[in-house]
């Protein structure tokens, strides 16, 4: 095999990993689809982040906005500071609501924002001041067997004269 | 009588680790040796462009064809279980991470110790059997520069290229299978994987990961090679040795880039 045709193999091959790289990148990976160049970053307040984590998406009207960029723990206010880096070309007023919710039912946790009508738009290190937690399961259950057992008793209390007293 | 048994098998340990740590001591300075006198090798880049036609071009063949099979066995197993959950849209993520994150760098880097790695082994101990580097010295052009470097190189080089092509093909092959013969939607199937993969994550870890087994693979092929008694069954030893010792280095140093790639980044 002479030089030349080795050379020219090894350009096709070298030319078809970059290829596959590049596929890799844009058609598997998700450059296309969100770049954090021109971000910016704001911080938000959070009683409870539930399972929320780095890289989660931030949406908006169901729209991926941002990333979560970092998790904090305040040591003085016991709450959690979750910043985001927001897209350049998304612009929020001051009074954007931050809220954690989850996709579906068994989904990932992600923020997300419900714009305000403030006229001032958020600038980068701003912090958002309307947050609203995450739902924690156990919680809500123990609150639903708690209001059950409420409920329970005050039948049995209530009821217990009344339909007594029917029937004699 | 008892105690000189015991003594002996303590004797034979000893000379064992010892010979071991000898010969990890010897390919250590090998490697620098190596590295510093790769000048030439890059240099004169015709030499690695050769090698890498060895190395890499050559084993195109077999990683295409196994990248498409393991992508096609992959989405066929992976749509069994996921169905059940009714999560088949989630098909392409499965296939696009179990790849992109392991099974293209491992898978690989087994194929390419077992085809490129036992090759560069079985040429240079031929080449020393042959006292074709001992007459390279003799005429003053030191063989590491000039045949074991290039060599390296061109196993360094290729790697990533291979795993990447390996990446892309399993992921076509899935795509075949679970779109086109199973029928998962296919815009569920691509969202789903650009939403799940990310850049530097997955993809880049997955690239580190190639690079640094190409090197391993790259590094026992040529030090076995160089070290290989000067036999026909010193040379046949050594290259079954390389593919024994890459496939192990492969597997265990996936082991710790997982460790360190995956679960720390969950803070």
């Amino acid at each position: 095999m002479n030089r030349s045709a080795i050379d020219l193999w090894v350009g096709v091959f070298v030319a078809a990993g970059l290829a596959a790289l590049l596929f890799l990148a844009l058609k598997v990976g998700n450059l296309a689809t969100f770049t954090d160049t021109q971000a910016y970053q704001v911080q938000a307040r959070f009683a409870n982040i539930g399972g929320l984590k780095v890289r989660a998406p931030v949406k908006s009207a169901g729209v991926v906005v941002g990333r979560v960029a970092e998790i904090r723990f305040d040591n003085e206010s016991y709450e959690a500071i979750v910043s985001m880096n927001l897209g350049a070309a998304y612009q929020f007023p001051r009074d954007t609501t931050a809220k954690i919710l989850t996709s579906g039912l068994l989904g990932e946790q992600y923020i997300g924002l419900e714009a305000g009508g403030d006229g001032v738009m958020l600038k980068s290190g701003d912090r958002l001041r309307l947050t609203q937690s995450a739902v924690v399961l156990e919680n809500l259950i123990s609150q639903f067997l708690f209001n059950k057992a409420a409920e329970g008793k005050e039948a049995a209390k209530e009821p217990g004269k009344e339909p007594g007293k029917e029937q004699k | 009588m008892e105690l000189a048994a015991v003594r002996q098998a303590f004797e034979r340990l000893g000379r064992g680790v010892n010979a071991r740590i000898l010969r990890l001591g010897f390919a250590s300075r090998f490697l620098a040796y190596l590295l510093l006198h790769s000048g030439t090798a890059l240099r004169r880049f015709r030499l690695t462009v050769r090698e890498i036609y060895f190395a890499g071009v050559l084993s195109l063949v077999i990683i295409l064809v196994s990248g498409l099979f393991v992508g096609m066995v992959l989405a066929l197993q992976g749509y069994e279980t996921l169905q059940r959950y009714g999560a088949s849209e989630s098909l392409g993520v499965l296939v696009a991470l179990s790849l992109v994150r392991e099974l293209g760098p491992v898978v690989a880097g087994l194929l390419f110790a077992s085809r490129a790695g036992s090759a560069i082994t079985a040429e240079i101990g031929l080449m020393k059997a042959t006292e074709q580097l001992s007459a390279m010295e003799m005429m003053a052009v030191d063989p590491i520069a000039r045949v074991v470097a290039p060599r390296f190189w061109g196993g360094v080089l290729s790697m990533p290229l291979l795993a990447a092509l390996f990446s892309a093909m399993g992921i076509f092959g899935g795509y075949l299978v679970g779109v086109r013969l199973i029928g998962v939607d296919e815009g569920a199937f691509w969202s789903q994987m650009q939403a799940a993969v990310d850049l530097r994550e997955d993809i880049l870890n997955g690239v580190i990961k190639s690079v640094v087994f190409g090197f391993a693979v790259a590094w026992i092929a040529v030090f076995e090679g160089y070290d290989a008694p000067p036999t026909a069954e010193g040379v046949s030893g050594a290259t079954t040795r390389t593919v024994v010792m890459s496939s192990l280095a492969i597997l265990a140093l996936d082991f710790m880039l997982t460790a360190f790639m995956f679960t720390g980044g969950n803070r």
